[in-house]
Order: structure tokens, then C-alpha cells, then sequence
């Protein structure tokens, strides 16, 4: 079986300072990796240059398109890679201001990646923006309102829908649950758990809630100081931790 | 003419560098060709784009007529007639057939367009991504990749609030399958106008930038499937001229607000007038000479 994402050496300086170096994994389609750690330990670099928001120093970033097969998106020509970013990929960020457009209504949110590949058909766009909304548990008649109207979980629910509306294979979320409260969490959580098994997706989700990795990753990887320190299966790592960093972490946990 | 000043205001190397701007412009048709605007006597906002272009393209053997929303006689139009009557002493005109070069703001003359002529737009906003993406260096790009979603985004919004696309003016078009090119703030009623024999020359001076469309070239207003660009207009005739294919003014004319629509494109007016059409408001025109005499 081919890996859908073939990432190897990816290395990432900002001058001086180290953001990652050396990360190499593979993710398998319907697979959901999940990568911890603290803050500054160069999981958000490392995600940024994935999904080619950043260029890394060194490495590849091998994905399956559909039509060529494995091909590097960072030697790949910036018009294709951007065609990928708004077809096969979507990236879900921590903050929904910066995934969406908060002065454009919620239709017109889901609807732009429809827009952007050629729907030309206001009646076909509108009924696909009114299933994401409902799949995503956005009432019909808020269609027509604008993000910055909506709560913090409803945007980042908003997020999502207009990430999946063209139905991609591989999603890269940015702490998805980043500033929620904990209910709201658990929903959004069971959403996302829910689209990701049904719809098969693949998904890279970058996080420092180890509740959040528990319930969506299949695989763990532990960054520390740009480094990746422990990878494995969620339950083993989380459970049987090796590397003194990872049992630090899963010791901080706070239990309820 | 007034021999302190080189012919049209600005020095050669000035004019020779806003013509090499517009040769670009022409050969890439609605692509935003950046160009060293120049302080010009008069204050942004009020044509000094358009005033650059005008400068760069006459000759002492053009005649130049000004419009601003199709009047020959409100106040931009007049100071920029008179600013290049002092300066190059080039002929003027108020009729369109006669004029080679015609700077315009907010609209195109109803009369159709030679190849002879040159028609400059004056823009205060090139970008028509703008309002939905503020980063200019995120729209050139867009440009250069031929990503132009968002600008249906913009129209999906339209129809989503008022029910059918409400942009009426300044309403963006894709140039020749290329690029989308905002037409200036004129009514999207002159869009289809836009197919023309005459060279038409874009310049935004604050902005500094300058967009051509060659004549003849493809012009395509945006829109969806489902709902298609519409030119909308007047359905009343003028009530001067009686003409019903041309786009009217509407005027208020007393306290009690008794409403006159009239041709905003002043001398199709006229000219419809002399020729001996009257509309319901209008007085023959004989007895006006007859009056006069």
C-alpha cells in the first residue's frame, strides 16, 4: 500500500534557532497521526511545512495525487500546490478568524472552495453549503449570517465544514480544540471523530491535549525542542511511555 | 497653449515611461501594470491617473473631450478640459464623434466607438479583489495563478442577501478568459460596451497603476448559471430625448419631488435632440432656437 504522505528529513531553521529537524513519518490512507508536545517544540513549524504554508530547509514531503501518484508538493509548482490545498488537503486552524472569512456569510464560507474549482451553479452551491452546515450541526437558518456572529465553537465547527466541503483526503488541524470550553470540546471532539471514520479521511492533527490524541489518533508522535523523541501506537505511548520526556508528560496530566 | 509648461504637463521621460506602462498593459490585456504615478495639480481621488494617461497619449493634433458621469460640463470634467487646453492647447470637443481621445469617469459614451479613438478611464480602485482580500500580495497572486474563486464568493454573496446580484457598478470582468479586471466604478449597464473598436486605457494614480483592454477584445461580465449577468437599466424613455436605450439620470425638480430621468450621457442627449427627437418633459427644439433668435 502506498502512503498517502511520505514525509522524510524535514528540517526547519528560523535563522539560527532550530524549528524541527530529521522528522520523518508515514501516514497511510484513513490513518489519523497525532503529534504532542510542549509549546516551541516545533509541532506547528513542522505542520506548516506539510501542509506548505512554510518551506523547510531540507526534505520531502511525498503525496499520493490522484492523478500523477507520489509526487514532492515542496519541488512541485506553487500553482499545483495551491490547487492541492484547496481540493485534496484542507488545514483546520487553532483560531477560526484565521481559517475563515469573518466578513462573508456562512454559506459563502462552505461555498468558496466550490467556487474556487469552477461550481458555477448558485442553486448547486447553496444546497451543498446547507448539507455541510447541517452535517457540521449549524442550524439551516444561520446560513446567511456571518461568522463573527457565531459562537467559538460553532466557528470552528464553520472551519471544518468549509475545509471538507471538497471533500479532500488529507486534513491538518492545528489544535481543533485549541480555547474551547470542555463540553463544547467533547462535541466538537465526537464531530470530528465521526467525519474522519465516515468519510475515511486521513489527518495530521497537531495538539498539546493528550485527551485530544487519545480519542483521534491512531499513531502518537512526541516532539520536544524540534526533535521527535517517542512515536507508536496512541495507547502504547500514552500508556507505556519510554522517553523521560513522554513520561513527564503524560505524569502532567491533571486528573479529575 | 501656455509655453511655461511642456506640452500636456508632465516632462517627456515621464510620458515615455507611463507609455511603456501602457504598452504593456495592452499586450497583457487587464493585467495591473504598476507605473510611477506623478503628484499632478490636483488632488487624488479626482482623475489623476486618468489625467496621466490623457498626457501620455495626446498629440497636438488630438481632440479631447471630458466626461465625468457622462456630462461634458460638471466640474471634473471642465477642469480637466481646461487644465489640458492650458497645457497642450489641443482642441476640445464635447461631441463624441469628433473627439480621439476622451477621458471619461463612471461611464462609457453611448454613442458606439471608433478604432480612432482612445476612451481613458479614470479608476479609483484597481484591485477587484480588494474589499474581499486587503493583502496585495495574497490578490497578485491570485491574479498570476488564475484563482479566482473569491470573486464569485463576492457575487454568491449578493444573491444570498438581496435575492439576485446587487454589484451595479464597478461589476468585475474577465478579460479575453484571463484575467478579472474591475472597469472602473461605471454602471455594469455599459459592461457589454466594453466589446469595442476603440482602445480603451485604465489609470489609477493613488494606486499607481495602469490596465488596458486592446480593441475588440473579449469581455465577460461574471456571473452564475442560474443567475446570469443582466445590464439592467431604465424601463421609462428620457424626458429630453425620449431615448430608450440609453442610461438615465434621475432628477428631482421640485419640493413636491417630482422625479425628470434624463440621459446621463449629455451630448446623446443632444445630439438626439437637434435630430429632432422629443421626450415627454422636453420642449421641440425649434421653438428653443426660434425663442433664442
Amino acid at each position: 500500500m502506498t502512503p498517502l504522505l511520505k514525509v522524510e528529513n524535514i528540517s526547519k531553521y528560523y535563522g539560527n534557532r532550530l524549528g524541527c529537524r530529521n522528522v520523518s513519518f508515514d501516514l497511510y490512507p484513513g490513518e489519523v497521526l497525532g503529534i504532542v508536545g510542549e509549546s516551541g517544540s516545533g509541532k506547528s513549524t513542522l505542520l506548516n511545512c506539510l501542509a506548505g504554508h512554510q518551506e523547510p530547509d531540507t526534505g520531502e514531503v511525498i503525496f499520493d495525487t490522484r492523478v500523477d501518484g507520489p509526487k514532492d508538493t515542496i519541488t512541485m509548482p506553487e500553482p499545483e500546490r495551491r490547487m492541492l490545498s484547496r481540493t485534496d488537503w484542507a488545514f483546520v486552524h487553532q483560531n477560526p478568524r484565521d481559517g475563515l472569512r469573518m466578513s462573508v456569510s456562512a454559506g459563502g464560507n462552505v461555498g468558496e472552495r466550490l467556487m474556487a474549482v469552477g461550481e458555477r451553479h448558485y442553486g448547486n452551491i447553496r444546497s451543498v453549503a446547507l448539507d455541510w452546515l447541517d452535517k457540521v450541526e449549524i442550524s439551516e437558518d444561520r446560513v446567511d449570517d456571518r461568522p463573527s456572529e457565531f459562537s467559538g465553537g460553532m466557528q470552528q465547527r464553520l472551519q471544518i465544514a468549509r475545509n471538507l466541503v471538497t471533500a479532500p483526503r488529507l486534513i491538518f488541524m492545528d489544535e481543533p480544540t485549541g480555547g474551547l470550553d470542555v463540553s463544547v470540546q467533547a462535541r466538537l471532539l465526537d464531530l470530528l471523530r465521526g467525519l474522519v471514520r465516515e468519510l475515511g479521511l486521513s489527518a495530521v492533527v497537531v495538539t498539546h491535549d493528550l485527551a485530544v490524541v487519545r480519542l483521534l489518533a491512531d499513531r502518537l508522535m512526541v516532539m520536544k525542542d524540534g526533535h521527535v523523541v517517542e512515536t507508536g501506537l496512541t495507547d502504547q505511548v500514552l500508556d507505556d511511555p519510554q522517553h523521560a520526556y513522554t513520561q513527564l508528560l503524560v505524569s502532567s496530566v491533571l486528573q479529575v | 497653449m501656455n509655453s511655461e509648461y511642456n506640452f500636456a504637463y508632465l516632462d517627456e521621460q515621464t510620458k515615455r515611461m507611463i507609455r511603456r506602462a501602457l504598452l504593456k498593459g495592452v499586450a497583457i490585456p487587464g493585467y495591473q501594470v504598476p507605473f510611477a504615478s506623478r503628484e499632478m495639480p490636483m488632488p487624488y481621488g479626482w482623475g489623476t491617473g486618468g489625467v496621466q494617461v490623457t498626457a501620455a497619449c495626446l498629440t497636438p493634433d488630438d481632440t479631447l473631450k471630458v466626461i465625468d458621469q457622462g456630462a461634458d460640463d460638471t466640474t471634473n470634467a471642465v477642469s480637466i478640459r481646461k487644465f489640458f487646453e492650458k497645457t497642450a492647447g489641443v482642441a476640445v470637443s464635447d461631441e463624441t464623434a469628433k473627439a480621439t481621445v476622451i477621458q471619461t469617469r463612471h461611464r462609457i459614451p453611448e454613442r458606439d466607438l471608433s478604432e480612432n479613438q482612445i476612451i481613458v478611464y479614470q479608476v479609483p480602485i484597481p484591485e477587484p479583489l480588494r474589499f474581499l482580500e486587503p493583502r496585495e500580495t495574497e490578490t497578485r497572486k491570485m491574479h498570476a495563478l488564475e484563482e479566482y474563486g473569491l470573486m464569485h464568493v463576492k457575487l454568491y454573496e449578493d444573491i444570498a442577501r438581496h435575492g439576485h446580484i446587487a454589484t451595479s457598478y464597478a461589476y468585475p470582468v474577465m478579460i479575453e478568459g484571463r484575467y478579472v479586471m474591475d472597469p472602473s466604478p461605471i454602471p455594469k449597464f455599459d459592461n457589454p460596451k466594453m466589446e469595442m473598436a476603440a482602445l480603451q486605457l485604465f489609470g489609477a494614480g493613488r494606486e499607481q497603476r495602469i490596465y488596458a483592454v486592446p480593441p475588440y477584445t473579449k469581455v465577460v461580465s461574471l456571473d452564475f448559471e442560474d443567475y446570469p449577468f443582466e445590464k439592467g437599466g431604465a424601463t421609462q424613455g428620457c424626458g429630453l430625448c425620449d431615448a430608450q436605450d440609453s442610461y438615465l439620470d434621475e432628477m428631482i425638480m421640485d419640493d413636491s419631488g417630482a422625479r425628470m430621468s434624463v440621459c446621463s450621457d449629455s451630448d446623446y442627449c443632444r445630439e438626439r435632440r437637434d435630430a429632432g427627437y422629443v421626450g415627454e418633459m422636453g420642449v421641440p427644439q425649434k421653438t428653443v432656437t426660434e425663442d433664442a433668435a
